[in-house]
């Protein structure tokens, strides 16, 4: 069959799934709109955290984000596994034990106020839209790829396929299709991985592959890659702190690690479980399903690096004529994510270290160079970099790795559409759990517990899934028209919840003398501190106040993982505040009490 | 009573401190703080601290989970606060 109808098949039956198992699962009362009556099978709960948890991001850009950072790829893959060990041993189960509905929801009650759980809602709000509006962008360009429509049809599809099963089912609705998402995606990253593996060190398990000799007797894949590398002019794959020192990897890794953590559409998961001790062991089944896409991803970007280096610089490598290029050269170059500017003049591509280009290749419309090759307006000026044998004449966008490895590895048509499907589920199921974080956090928090607390149960559902409805027009707004700091603002996500929600839950869990006083100046102070170095740096926007280079940064912490220490100074903070003001009152010390001991369920709802 | 629960939070507390002092070790210390002179030992064709940056830090904290979720319940059963 064609590629091109074989992915509308693929796609459209994955979607016809989603869409059967939102009609079957439908909400029919608020419990089960916001925690799907806490009934998920803890393996379940896993696996559609999973598939919440890895986005577009993770799918499409990761392995190539590795590819290109080697070691240093390291602190994504442990920032965004770790969290998850934090979660099940210091908030999973107590929250869970709490056994309300929201984040804020906790906040609000165990300090005992209202202002508390007004800035919670707004981090959540921030978090998850600046996070949403990534996702939905991410399915127009997984659409606008593989399926040859605009990038604004892809993206009002992908909204009604959310739109269906959000509003209609809820936290049930999404659970079950985001079991159903997690298998697509896994199946669709894993089997290329295998394949690759297998033809490359003639291991089928990728893992073991990263680790092992290359088929044609050229020694370790590491070791191979290590020397490929540093022959062109780069930094070696495996040696750390090439181009980040060992302080900002140290803090990048832990801001991710507790911003895991803390993300609020990660932390409502587990409370859909039935049992506190089923949230402990839920994370676990989470963390190992993360787990096998995120040990795949280090091997795919390293087959991938290795794969493309040789297919470009040919076997001799000097590099191959433009008109023998393979096929996927021309086909990603067309869809802008290749560039080549034939610097030296000879006819052949050449990669090595360096820019090729100005930062991102303008491309000059449709126009072709003599040798056929889309004309690009801004080639930088082909200087040879330091150690590099030649000038660096090609742009390669990282999320090539994933997009185009079946076709870099000629594998058959039907991984190519896999591929596609998987990257959509990655997309919608990250989107849906954040849509209904927040339509949950309006309807709940905001309508329910603050503004209209006489509202009826039925009217309540009613506006969670308005809520809902308009979540996702908003979110699909921000996907049409990203607004400029969109692409600045994952650190901002991170690092919001690393210095403000993470640390609050915590200490009402583990502090029984944490008072109103000390968690707000706290939290109050992580926020302005974190979000103040981002915007300093970043100018999310304003203009950024300074540049943002190492000789700038306090400590030589990037604003990537300054959450680290807005973490700390929110502890420090909200320590000294709450030891200066009087204890919270006695029926605040019960419930904390009441919510380390799994059983006595004291407020069964 | 209230005793009894007090026991059961700071075994607790002990299991989750033991726990997350490995998590540190694998990651902090292993992967990132001393990274080069662990990539001296040989893994395979992994390198011993990237192997850890990119593959054993993570196995590690699969395996923490299972093994504090296990030790909690048997927490549970032993101080009485099982959950039935």
């Amino acid at each position: 069959m064609e590629l091109q109808a074989l992915t509308y098949l693929v796609v459209g039956l994955s979607f016809a799934l989603y869409i059967g198992i939102a009609i079957w699962s439908r909400a029919k009362n608020t419990s089960e709109f916001y925690v799907a009556g806490k009934h998920i099978h803890p393996i379940a709960n896993g696996m559609a955290t999973a598939a919440d948890w890895m986005s577009a991001a993770s799918f499409i850009s990761m392995a190539g984000l590795i590819a290109f950072m080697g070691y240093e790829g390291g602190m994504y893959l442990m920032g965004w596994t770790g969290g998850y060990v934090l979660l099940a041993m210091l908030l999973a189960p107590y929250l869970r034990k709490f056994g309300k509905y929201t984040v804020p929801e906790f906040i609000g009650d165990r300090y005992y106020s209202q202002l508390a759980r007004v800035v919670a809602v707004v981090c959540l709000i921030f978090i998850s839209f600046t996070y949403v509006a990534g996702q939905m962008r991410g399915v127009g360009i997984v659409f606008s790829r593989f399926l040859e429509v605009p990038l604004d049809m892809g993206l009002f599809i992908g909204m009604g396929v959310v739109f269906i099963y959000a509003v209609l089912g809820g936290m049930k609705g999404i659970t079950y299709t985001q079991v159903a998402q997690y298998c697509v995606l896994i199946f669709a990253y894993t089997v290329p991985a295998v394949f690759i593996a297998l033809q490359t060190t003639g291991h089928a398990v990728p893992q073991i592959a990263l680790g092992s000799e290359m088929l044609d007797g050229s020694g370790s894949l590491l070791g191979k890659l290590d020397k490929t590398l540093v022959d062109l002019g780069f930094g070696s794959y495996t040696e750390p702190f090439n181009d980040k020192t060992m302080i900002d990897v140290f803090a990048i890794t832990l801001a991710l690690m507790v911003g895991t953590a803390g993300l609020p559409h990660v932390i409502v998961r587990f409370f859909t479980v039935p049992k506190v001790r089923d949230a402990r062991s839920s994370a676990g089944w989470a963390l190992v399903f993360i787990a096998i896409l995120y040990t795949t991803a280090p091997a795919v970007g390293a087959l991938a690096r290795m794969n493309m280096i040789h297919t470009v610089n040919g076997a001799d490598g000097t590099g191959i004529y433009y008109k023998e290029s393979p096929p996927w050269f021309q086909t990603w170059e067309n869809a802008g994510l290749i560039a080549w500017h034939d610097h030296n003049q000879d006819g052949k591509i050449q990669y090595a270290a360096g820019d090729a280009f100005q930062g991102k290749p303008d491309f000059d419309g449709e126009k072709r160079g003599s040798h056929g090759e889309r004309l690009v307006k801004n080639p930088g000026e082909g200087k040879v970099a330091k150690n590099a044998p030649f000038a660096n004449e090609i742009y390669v966008d990282r999320d090539i790795m994933v997009l185009a490895n079946p076709e870099i590895a000629g594998l058959p048509n039907w991984v190519i559409a896999l591929i596609a499907a998987g990257g959509i589920a990655a997309a919608l199921s990250t989107a849906a759990g954040l849509l209904l974080v927040i339509s949950v956090s309006v309807s709940h928090d905001l309508l329910k517990s603050t503004f209209a607390p006489q509202i009826t149960e039925k009217s309540e559902l009613l506006s969670g899934r308005i809520a809902a409805a308009v979540s996702v027009c908003i979110a699909g707004y921000l996907g049409l028209h990203p607004p400029a700091f969109v692409a600045q603002v994952v650190a901002f996500a991170f690092g919001l919840a690393a210095s403000s929600l993470f640390p609050v839950i915590l200490m009402g869990i583990f502090s029984k003398r944490m008072n109103k006083w000390g968690a707000i100046a706290g939290m109050f102070t992580g926020l302005v501190f974190t979000s103040g170095y981002i915007i300093y740096f970043k100018g999310v926007f304003l203009e950024p106040f300074a540049a943002n280079t190492p000789e700038n940064w306090l400590f030589g912490i990037s604003p990537e993982g300054i959450g680290s220490v807005g973490m700390v100074l929110n502890f420090t903070v909200a320590s000294i505040v709450s030891s200066l003001t009087a204890p919270p009152p006695e029926n605040i010390q019960n419930l904390v009490e009441d919510i380390r001991i799994p059983k006595k369920l004291v407020r069964e709802e | 009573m209230a005793d009894k629960n007090a026991l059961y939070w700071k075994a607790c507390l002990r299991l989750i401190g033991s726990c997350l002092l490995v998590w540190f070790l694998v990651s902090y210390v292993f992967a990132i703080l001393l990274v080069e002179p662990l990539n001296t030992i040989h893994l395979g064709g992994y390198k011993l601290g990237f192997w850890f940056a990119q593959q054993g830090s993570i196995y590690t904290f699969v395996i923490l989970i299972f093994f504090y979720s296990w030790q909690m319940n048997k927490l549970d059963h032993k101080f009485d606060v099982y959950e039935e």
